[in-house]
Formats: C-alpha cells, structure tokens, sequence
C-alpha cells in the first residue's frame, strides 16, 4: 500500500513532538530560579551582535537569560503598541526608534529610565550624548529610552572619481555646491550617478534626507502653532531642487531606491556622492562588502540657508510598562547600552561593528579611532550639531529633525512620499504632490490646534 | 499532434512563470549579499553557504517544532471532525444540510483580520498567548470550514450502490466506513490534508500577533530577517528556501494519493 510510508512519518512526527511539546508548547513561565526576560527587536545588524553575545557575556555574569525575538520595525510597532495597549506583557525590553520615543513616553507606555540610570553606578549617565538624551527624554525631561547606537547624516563622496575630474569637496559643502558637482561627474555611459539620493516612499525613507533639505532651506512641515506649511514657497524649493537632483543626475530607478540600494549603489561605485546615514560608513569601510573601502571621504550634510543640517537618529532600548521584570530588564538595557559591552563587540565581532553614536567616551577609544578614522570625527560633531528641538530657521511645534514627533506623521509623511515619488517617477508634479500633502497636513494640524 | 503544440508551449510557458519565483529565491539564497541586492541582477555566481551560514547562527529549531506541531496537530485534529461533518452533509444528509454547509463557508467571509482583536482578548484573558496549542487550536478553526467542503465533495464521488452493498452483507457503519468508504476516498484525505497543513504552515497574521518568544512559527522566523539598515535578501532567501522544504517534502510524500485525489471532485 502506498499509504504505509505517508502514514508512518506522519505518526513519527506526532510522536517526537508530542514527547517535545514541553519545550515549545507550554504557555506558562517555569523558569524556575533563573530569570528569564523577553526582548523584541529589530534584525539590523546590531541587534544580531547583540544576541550573539548575550549568552556567553550578560547571562553568565547576571543568571539572566534573554530570549530574542526579531521583527521588522513596521510589525514590531504593532506588536508593542498591542502588547503594551492591552496590558499583555509579553515583553520586558524592546528596541523603538528616536521617532516612538516621545511619543512612546507621553502615552505613559514606557518605564522612565532616568531613575534607574541614576542608582546605577556603573552606567555614567553623564557620558551619553545630549542631542541623543534629548530625543529620546519625554516631555518630563526624563529619558525614556537608552540610546544603544546614535546617527546622524553625512555627504560621502567617492574619492578616486572626484579626483579624476580635479574636483574637490569642501568640508561644509552647499547643496548648490553638490548639484555642481553631481552635473560634472554624472557619467551615464559608465554608470556612474552624480549623486545618489533616497526616492523610495516611506516617512523614514524618501523624507529622511528630504526633510532635512526642507529645513535648511527654510521650510518646515509644521509653524509652531500648528499652520501646516507643506505647500509653502521653501518646502516646495527644497522639493523641487531634491527631485530635480535625483531626476537628473541620480541613481536609476530612483523612485524605488531606499537606504538599502543606495548603499549597494554607492558601495559598487556606482555613484559619485550619497547623502545618507552616519551608518553607513561602516559597512562602505568594509572591504568584504564594498568595492569602494578606503577610498571614500566624507563631509558635512550640505546646507543652504542654516549652518547644519544633519538629522538625527537613534536605536534604543525601552521596558514597557508592563514587563514584570522591571529591575531585571534595566540589568540588560544597562549592560547593552554601557561602556563595557562597546568593547566587547569591539574584541569579539570588530571595532567596525561598535554601537556608536551615543557616548563621548566611544570616540576615545584607541582602537575603535584606529578603524574609524575616517569617519569618526565627523559622526560625533554631525550628533553634536543636531538639534531636535530646533532643527531649522522656525521654531517647531514638536521634537524630530527628519520628521514631526507626532504619532500621525508616520501616516502624513508616508502618504506625501509616496507623491514625492511620483514626482520622481515623473508622473506627477512637485507642486501636486505638496498642494496634496498640505491638505492632508490639515487634516493633522486639526487636532492640535486649539 | 500538431494541434496540441501550442497548449503544450502554453502550459510550459505557464509552469515556467509559476516557477521562476521559486527558482530564483533558491538561487538567491546562494548569493553573496551584494550580488543579491544588484541591479540588474546577476545570473552567473560563484554559489556561497554565507546565507545559510547566517541562518543557523539564528536558532531555527525551535521555531520549525512549533510549526510543525501547529501543522501537524491541527492538520489531524480538522480531519477528524471534517470527515464525520462532511458524512453527514453528503451521504447521510442531516435536515437542512444546504444551511449548515452555508453556515460553515460563511465563517471565513468574515477578514480575518475583524477577528482578531476579540480573538486576542480572549486568549490573552485566557492566558494562552504565545502558546503553541493556541495555534493548534485556531489553525483548526481556520481549516475546519475548507476541508469540510473538500471532504464533501470527495465523499459525493462514493457511489451510494457500493455503501448499500456493504449494508447487504451486513457490515455496520463503522465496518463499512473504515472498510468501504476510507479506501476511496484516501486520495481525497491526502489531498484535505496537504491543503490545510500548508495553510497552517505559511499562516502569519495570527501568529505574529499571538505568539512572542516561545510559541514563534517559522513565518514569524522568515521575517526577522527583513532589515532597514543592511543587505539582507541572500539570507532571507536561504532562510526561506530552508522553511518550504518541509511542505515541499509532504506534498512530494502524498505525490499519489493527491493526483488522484485533486482530480477526483473535477470528474462528474
């Protein structure tokens, strides 16, 4: 019978689980005298390391297992939104972004960790980079979430390519000054793009760098009293002068390019110049993954009308308010965002690999110098000179550099990009896309202006 | 013979864009990250394990066991009350059969994601989520309604003189089910039982919002692997490689049984 082998696997495997269905099947945490807390968090490449290393450093020295649970960033805002909504508890840790932060904190979904920090001798509160405290503090002034790596944006220029047209890049380049460039080095025979710049819809994508050329120069999404000012003279200058850029001397397919292709773009070589990222710098410097290691320079976010205009970004570890295991939770947020565990990534994965970006004292660290070189310097003053409070030539009705710390902007920011593409694409107008952004940043300014 | 050349080109052409998907996530999975990502994409590779490598330093086990238990004991569980559901609204039809069928199509109109909030609460109020059996017991409930209309239309095929010959020579319901009846419609068994282990298989909705850390499928596994900052298709495409292989085995081990069995509702 044909039937016998189907049936025979089948049985077996009912069996082995069955004797299995302990490990996996019990809802109930008997842990027994060791701790366990949960983590979920986002599968970027610090987070990897992060729960490779666990085991072997923070369990053995604590007693305190952590289980980890990946998700991509969209479905983990759903889960914690959920989790912490119904008072579910299914975490003790998460990772949220300098954008949920605030936001986070005001709902009252988050453990405030400034206490915790400040009876914790080892943890150096002090050493922890203010424009990083500040965007991750709620309106309380206390912190909310512990910065584990920080970020600002820079320009990087392919050094070998400017050199064979004789160009030189300043050090506080204008974007006038890099559409210059980008006409002159834009090379499509060879595929080489001038300039290669985010077009891919999403609020944290095409509106990341795009905000910051709104702001410097001179719009913003939003006045301090809440006028919407999407369709505004300046925002639809910065927007025009982005899209012209891209369209004309930008990467191919541009309309579908996020962080992700321009790094592979501008890692094969394929782009004279990106704007992007403060993180990106360390894989481009990384030979095993880029054509383009050694030979990239890296300069100021340009400007027009401001003297800065980096953004600012950070990943950063919460407890919810409703873990159970509060004091333990903090044990890890201390450990992963502490000096300590900086140089243990930087011992066992690579100095490259180093959560950066949130304390001073990781710039003074002698190897971690040593492999950054070219870029660390200018990372830590782009951090410094970011202001979220005050990112642009008007004061702002609330915290965020590339976006508006409002929990509507994600739904606002997205739905404008994906215009902003089109515009890309061609398919539309920059002036359409804003007169329809500006109806719906309307809609939005609604509910705070009262 | 002629004739028949352009539908065979035409179903060849067919199969091969069915396929192409499939083939090309195999072949990305041997990638390097930066081939994986490039545009246009590169055909000829040197293949490399560095995805697969990636992969496994990721625990994967446990979340192919809960998989396999939602699958399997769900899978088990809706043959068990479809096949006696489906008996009694085809061969032995109870009064106003044509409702209750209506009634059991008519629970999966309803978007599934309408459900779950009740659903959440309730389980959550139970204190069964991120609990394997949770799944089991929704996968179930999912399937229930789909097989019972498979295993109808199956049991239709079963022409009433064979059962009444049965009852002639004197064997009683049981005898005539396990004797008469299972043996033909087997095919139709396998064929319910590949379909609902797949949907379960591949189901993510509920899992990722009911499981956490323990009770995780490997779905839930699949997607942690998507990445804003970073290259990540090579291993997505390994890791993903990796958790069909185990409904392409079950579809390859019922082979003949759903031949049989997917063809034989068509035929009137």
């Amino acid at each position: 019978m044909s039937r016998r082998p189907l049936f025979v696997v089948i049985s077996a495997l009912v069996m082995t689980l069955a004797a299995c269905s302990g490990a996996g099947g019990s809802g109930s945490s008997s842990d027994g005298d060791s701790k366990t807390i949960t983590a979920l968090m986002v599968g970027n490449p610090q987070m990897e390391d992060i729960a490779k290393l666990t085991a072997d450093s923070f369990t053995k020295e604590t007693g305190i297992t952590v289980k980890f649970t990946i998700l991509p960033e969209n479905e983990l805002r759903d889960k914690v939104t959920q989790d912490v909504a119904t008072q579910g508890g299914q975490y003790d840790v998460v990772t949220i972004g300098a954008y949920e932060a605030p936001i986070w904190a005001k709902n009252g979904w988050l453990h405030e960790l400034s206490s915790y920090a400040d009876k914790d001798s080892g943890y150096d509160s002090a050493d922890l980079l203010q424009p990083m405290v500040k965007s991750l503090s709620g309106e309380d002034g206390k912190l909310y979430a512990a910065p584990f790596y920080g970020e600002s944006s820079f320009l990087m220029w392919n050094k070998e390519l400017f050199a064979a047209k004789g160009i030189t890049m300043p050090e506080r380049p204008t974007w006038q000054q890099v559409a210059g460039f980008a006409a002159q080095l834009n090379d499509k025979q060879a595929g080489v793009a001038g300039i290669c710049l985010r077009g891919l819809p999403g609020w944290g994508e095409v509106f990341a760098p795009l905000t910051t050329v709104v702001n410097t120069f001179g719009g913003t999404w939003f006045e301090k009293d809440w006028t919407p000012k999407v369709n505004s003279p300046e925002f639809t200058e910065a927007t025009k002068f982005y899209v012209d850029l891209v369209r004309q001397y930008g990467e191919a397919g541009a309309s579908q390019a996020g962080f992700t292709e321009c790094l592979n773009t501008f890692g094969q070589g394929k782009a004279a110049m990106w704007y992007d990222a403060t993180s990106a710098a360390g894989t481009l410097e990384d030979a095993s993954a880029s054509k383009v290691a050694g030979k990239v320079g890296y300069a100021y976010a340009p400007v027009n009308k401001t003297k800065s205009s980096g953004w600012l970004w950070a990943w950063a570890w919460a407890m919810p308010k409703t873990t159970k295991q509060a004091d333990a939770a903090w044990q890890f947020v201390s450990w992963a965002t502490g000096k300590e565990y900086e140089k243990l990534v930087g011992e066992k994965m690579g100095w490259s690999r180093l959560p950066a970006g949130k304390r001073a004292s990781t710039y003074d660290l002698p190897e971690y110098k040593q492999s950054a070189t070219a870029f660390a310097d200018i990372t830590l003053k782009a951090i410094e000179e970011a202001d979220p409070t005050n990112p642009g030539l008007q004061p702002r009705p609330a915290l965020g550099v590339q976006f508006v710390g409002i929990p509507e902007f994600a739904d606002l920011g997205t739905k404008v990009s994906q215009e902003v593409a089109s515009a890309i694409a061609g398919k539309t107008t920059v002036e359409k896309a804003l007169a329809d952004g500006q109806k719906l940043a309307e809609d939005v300014a609604e509910k705070y202006r009262k | 013979m002629m004739r028949r050349l352009p539908w065979t080109v035409l179903a060849w052409a067919c199969g091969l864009v069915f396929f192409f998907p499939v083939l090309w996530m195999v072949l990305t999975g041997f990638k390097r990250e930066a081939d994986a990502a490039s545009n246009p994409p590169t055909w000829i590779l040197a293949p490399t394990l560095d995805g697969y490598r990636e992969v496994f330093d990721r625990d994967l086990t446990p979340y192919l066991l809960n998989s396999l238990m939602a699958s399997l004991f769900s899978t088990l569980l809706v043959l068990v009350l479809a096949t006696p559901a489906a008996y009694a609204l085809s061969l032995r039809p109870v009064a106003k059969w044509r409702d209750a069928l209506f009634f059991f199509i008519s629970t999966k109109m309803l978007p599934a994601v309408a459900a779950l909030l009740p659903i959440y609460l309730v389980v959550k109020e139970l204190g069964m989520l991120d609990n394997v059996w949770t799944m089991v017991i929704l996968y179930s409930a999912m399937n229930l309604p789909l097989a019972i209309w498979m295993m109808r239309s199956f049991l239709l095929e079963v022409p009433a003189s064979v059962l009444e010959a049965a009852e002639m020579d004197g064997a009683g319901l049981l005898v005539s089910i396990r004797r008469v009846l299972l043996p033909i419609v087997s095919p139709g068994l396998a064929a319910t039982a590949l379909i609902c282990f797949i949907f379960s298989w591949n189901e993510f909705f509920f899992a990722v919002n009911l499981t956490a850390t323990r009770a995780g499928t490997a779905p839930i596994f699949l997607v942690g692997f998507i990445s804003s900052e970073g290259l990540f298709l090579a291993r997505l495409c390994a890791a993903a490689t990796l958790v069909s292989l185990p409904v392409v085995l079950a579809g390859w081990l019922a082979q003949k049984q759903l031949v049989r069995g997917l063809s034989m509702g068509a035929v009137k």
